[in-house]
C-alpha cells in the first residue's frame, strides 16, 4: 500500500521527474524497484499531485477541522471498476473510477472530497492505455472538485487480470440536517431522475462491437455531486438517492421499495429514454428499465418539494433532462409498477442474473 | 419510436377493447365456458404480459400459452448434450444468449462456462462461423435452435461454411418446426381451444399456407400476428369475428410482414441444407414426430452430432415439473405445484421459466399483477403531481 506516496519523494525535492520509456506494462513496474518509480513518477504524479499527496507518508493525513466546517458526519466509500472495453463513447475506466466512487459518496448528500486509487495492471497493458486512463481520472477528479491523495500500483502476470482493474475509495462530508436513506421513501413522495436512461449500458454493447451496428449513443459517465449540492440546497430533506448503475433504475426503485416497505408506480410515459435506446433494446429484447447509467441518479421527495428540486436539478448541466416519473404509494405487497403508454401495468421486478438478449 | 409507437397507441387499444367486448359478450351469450385463445408464438407471450394486454380483455377470454418459445420446449437431455460438447477440451461453444440458463440435468451452459468451459454468447450464427476464422485450431460449434425464424440464418450460415471451407465449424442443430406441432395439439382429445393466434416470425418465412389444415381439417380460426401490442389485440378481435360469424379461416393480421407464400429464399436455403427428423422430443410434449429437422447428408462435415460422440441420452423432466401441462394449456403457470416456490427465475426447474418468452417467467415477472387485482384499481394521480 501507498507505493505512490513512498515514490513521489524525489518529484517534490525539485530534481527532474523520471520519465518511463516502455512502451508496455511489464512485470518490473510492479516490483518496487526503479521502473516502478518511473512508472509512478511519469504517469500518475502529475495527474494527481497535492499537499496531503506530496507529505508523502504512508497514509493521507487530513485535519478534522476542514471536515467538520462541511457537515458532522464522514460518509466513506469504496468500488472497483472493470470495464470492456476500457475506453468507449462517452468515458473510459478512469472517468468511471472517479465518478462511479463520487457518485456513491454523493447518493448521501455527502460533499465528496478525497479518493484514493488503486490499480491492478496486467502485464503487457500499453503504457499508451495507462495514460489515458489516468487522464481521464485527472479530468474527472478536476470536475468532480475531489482530490486522490493516496494510492497503490500493482502489476499482475498475463492473464492474472484483465488489461487494467482500478479500485477506488473515497470520503466525503454529510451536511447537518441531511438524511438520506433507501428506507426512507413515504407513501406521497415524488419519484425523479435526471435525465436519459440507459445510455451507458447500449454505449457499452455497441462498443463491443459484438452486433456490427452503429449508434450515436455515448455513456453517461459523470459526477453528480455538483448536481447532488444543488438539489440539497433546494430541498435538504430529500428522503432517497441512489445512482441507477448495474441493474439500473429498475433494480433502484425495487431497493427503495423493499427497504420503505412501500408500492412505487411509474409512467412509462414519463420515463426519459433516448430512441436511439429504446431501438437497440426493440432489436436485442432488452428492458431499458434495467440497464446500467453512471451518470444518474433516483431520487425520492417529499411531494410539496418537487417542483423546486426539479428546478434546481435541470439549472444543473448533469440535470437538464430531468423528469418526474412517479410516485410512491401505499400498495407495498404491489413493488414497482409501471403504467405502460399502451395503457396496461406491469410488475417491474427485480432483474434475476444478467439481461440476455432473445433468440428472434 | 416511429414505426413502433403507431402500434402502442392506447386510444385505439381503448377502441378495439371495446369491440372485443361487444363481440364477446355476444358470443358468450350461446356458451358456457370461457373462450380460450392459443397465442402459439413465445413472442406474443411477452407481449401479452409486458404490456399488459388482458388488462384489455374481458374475462370470457383466455390465454392459452402455446408451445412457441424455442429455448422452453428444448428437453433436458439436449441441453446436457450442449454442455458435454462445450466442456470438450478444444471445442468453443457458441450459442444464442437466453439459452445460457437453461438447466440441464446436471448444470446450464452459464455454469459449464463457470467451470471453465468456453461458452461464447453471439447474435448470430455468422458470428459463430466469424469466431471458426479467426481460431483455425479451435472447433467451434453453433448451437442451432428455433423454428422457422432462425433456420435460415443457420442454413445461410452452413452453406457460407461449405462455400469457403471451413472445416472447424459445425452445427449442433436443434431446430424445430411448427406445423406438426400445432396438428398434435389438435389431435388431443382434451382439446378446448377456441382459437389461435398464429406467429408471425415464422410465417414470414413459411408463408400463411401450412397453416390451413387448422381451418380446414379442425375447423379452428387462425390469425397470423404482429408482436406489438394494438397487432394482438386486432388479430384477438379478428379471431373473435369468426368465432361469431361462425367462419374458421387462416387470416393475415401481420400483412406488413408476411406474405401468403413466405419467404421462397430462405425456403431453398432452409430445404437444401436441412431434412425432416423421424421424431424430436420436446420438453414436456414428449417425442413429435416430424418435428424436428437435422443436416442433410451433405452436410454432414458440419454436423456436430456426427462429428462429435454425444451423451444424447433422454433425461425425464423432474417429477414436480408440470411444464407440459403448462404447455398444453391445461393449468395456467400459477397452478403448478412448484411455481414461485422451488421454481423460480432464480432457480428455474422447467424451461418455462427461463426464458423471458417462457410462460412462467412471464408469469412470475409482470403477471402477478393480474393475480393480485392491483391492476383494477382506480388510477393514482401521478399525472397531476407531474403537470
Amino acid at each position: 500500500m501507498n507505493s505512490l506516496e513512498k515514490t513521489l519523494a524525489p518529484a517534490s525535492t525539485g530534481r527532474p521527474r523520471r520519465s518511463l520509456r516502455d512502451s508496455h506494462i511489464n512485470l518490473s513496474h510492479g516490483s518496487g524497484g526503479k521502473a516502478m518509480r518511473d512508472l509512478i513518477e511519469d504517469v500518475f504524479v502529475g495527474a494527481f499531485e497535492n499537499p496531503i499527496l506530496a507529505a508523502m507518508e504512508d497514509q493521507a493525513v487530513f485535519p478534522l477541522a476542514d471536515f467538520a466546517r462541511l457537515g458532522n458526519r464522514l460518509a466513506f466509500t469504496t468500488d472497483t471498476f472493470v470495464v470492456d472495453p476500457l475506453f468507449f463513447p462517452g468515458g473510459d475506466i478512469g472517468t468511471l473510477a472517479v465518478a462511479g466512487t463520487v457518485n456513491d459518496l454523493a447518493m448521501s448528500g455527502a460533499v465528496p472530497l478525497f479518493l484514493s486509487c488503486g490499480m491492478v495492471i496486467e502485464e503487457g497493458l500499453p503504457t499508451e492505455v495507462l495514460r489515458r486512463a489516468v487522464a481521464s481520472m485527472k479530468a474527472t477528479a478536476l470536475e468532480a472538485c475531489v482530490t486522490v491523495v493516496t494510492g497503490d500500483t500493482k502489476v499482475v502476470g498475463r492473464g492474472a487480470a484483465d488489461k487494467l482493474f482500478i479500485n477506488t475509495a473515497g470520503i466525503g462530508v454529510v451536511p447537518e440536517g441531511v438524511n438520506i436513506s433507501a428506507r426512507r421513501a413515504r407513501p406521497g413522495d415524488v419519484v425523479i431522475v435526471n435525465g436519459y436512461l440507459g445510455d451507458h449500458g447500449t454505449a457499452i454493447l455497441i462498443a463491443r462491437n459484438e452486433l456490427g451496428v452503429e449508434c450515436g449513443v455515448r455513456s453517461d459517465c459523470q459526477p453528480l455531486g455538483t448536481l447532488v449540492a444543488s438539489m440539497v440546497a433546494a430541498c435538504p430533506d430529500i428522503h432517497c438517492l441512489r445512482d441507477a448503475t448495474r441493474g439500473g433504475l429498475a433494480t433502484v426503485l425495487n431497493e427503495f421499495a423493499e427497504s420503505s416497505n412501500v408500492g412505487i408506480r411509474i409512467r412509462e410515459s414519463s420515463l426519459p429514454i433516448r430512441e436511439e435506446v429504446k431501438g437497440a433494446c426493440e432489436i436485442l429484447g432488452l428492458d431499458p428499465l434495467y440497464l446500467a447509467n453512471e451518470g444518474k441518479l433516483v431520487a425520492i421527495v417529499p411531494a410539496d418539494r418537487a417542483e423546486s428540486v426539479l428546478a434546481a436539478m435541470r439549472s444543473q448541466p448533469a440535470g437538464k433532462h430531468s423528469a418526474i416519473i412517479g410516485e410512491v404509494t401505499e400498495a407495498r405487497s404491489a413493488g414497482v409498477i409501471l403504467h405502460t403508454t399502451f395503457g396496461g401495468d406491469r410488475v417491474v421486478d427485480m432483474l434475476v442474473g444478467e439481461q440476455l438478449p432473445r433468440i428472434c | 419510436m416511429k414505426y413502433v409507437d403507431e402500434f402502442r397507441n392506447p386510444e385505439q387499444a381503448k377502441a378495439l377493447s371495446q369491440e372485443i367486448r361487444a363481440l364477446a359478450s355476444r358470443i358468450g351469450r350461446t356458451r358456457e365456458r370461457p373462450l380460450q385463445i392459443m397465442e402459439v408464438c413465445g413472442g406474443h407471450t411477452h407481449s401479452i404480459f409486458r404490456y399488459g394486454i388482458t388488462q384489455f380483455l374481458p374475462e370470457e377470454i383466455e390465454f392459452v400459452h402455446g408451445p412457441g418459445c424455442p429455448v422452453c420446449v428444448l428437453p433436458m437431455g439436449r441441453v446436457d448434450d450442449c454442455v458435454a460438447l462445450a466442456e470438450l477440451p478444444n471445442v468453443i461453444f457458441t450459442t444464442f444468449g437466453d439459452a445460457m440458463r437453461v438447466p440441464g440435468s446436471k448444470k446450464s451452459l452459464l455454469k459449464a462456462k463457470a467451470g471453465g468451459a468456453d461458452v461464447r454468447m453471439v447474435y448470430s450464427p455468422l458470428d459463430a462461423l466469424q469466431i471458426a476464422r479467426q481460431n483455425p485450431y479451435r472447433e467451434v460449434v453453433f448451437f442451432g435452435l428455433g423454428f422457422e425464424t432462425t433456420m435460415p440464418s443457420t442454413a445461410m450460415t452452413v452453406l457460407q461454411a461449405k462455400a469457403e471451407g471451413i472445416p472447424n465449424f459445425s452445427l449442433f442443430c436443434n431446430h424445430i418446426t411448427i406445423i406438426p406441432t400445432l396438428r398434435a395439439i389438435l389431435d388431443a382429445p382434451d382439446l378446448n381451444l377456441d382459437g389461435f393466434l398464429g406467429p408471425g416470425h415464422v410465417s414470414m418465412v413459411i408463408g400463411t399456407r401450412p397453416y390451413e389444415f387448422i381451418a380446414s381439417d379442425f375447423s379452428k380460426p387462425i390469425v397470423i400476428s404482429g408482436f406489438e401490442p394494438l397487432d394482438v389485440l386486432q388479430s384477438v378481435w379478428m379471431v373473435l369475428k369468426q368465432i361469431a360469424e361462425g367462419r374458421a379461416e387462416v387470416e393475415n393480421q401481420y400483412g406488413r410482414i408476411v406474405p401468403r407464400d413466405g419467404n421462397p429464399l430462405a425456403q431453398k436455403a432452409v430445404h437444401e441444407v436441412f431434412e425432416v427428423r423421424e421424431f424430436f422430443e420436446w420438453r414436456g410434449l414428449g417425442s413429435i414426430d416430424y418435428s424436428g429437422v437435422r443436416l442433410r447428408d451433405a452436410y454432414a462435415a458440419y454436423d456436430a452430432e456426427r462429428k462429435f460422440k454425444l451423451p444424447n441420452l433422454r433425461v425425464a423432466d423432474p417429477k414436480s415439473c408440470q411444464c407440459g401441462d403448462v404447455l398444453k394449456g391445461l393449468i395456467k403457470p400459477a397452478q403448478c405445484r412448484v411455481f414461485g416456490t422451488q421454481c423460480s427465475p432464480e432457480t428455474p426447474l422447467g424451461a418455462l421459466m427461463v426464458s423471458t418468452e417462457g410462460a412462467c417467467a412471464a408469469y412470475y415477472r409482470y403477471g402477478r399483477i393480474d393475480t393480485s387485482g392491483l391492476a383494477k384499481r382506480p388510477q393514482s394521480n401521478v399525472t397531476e403531481i407531474a403537470a
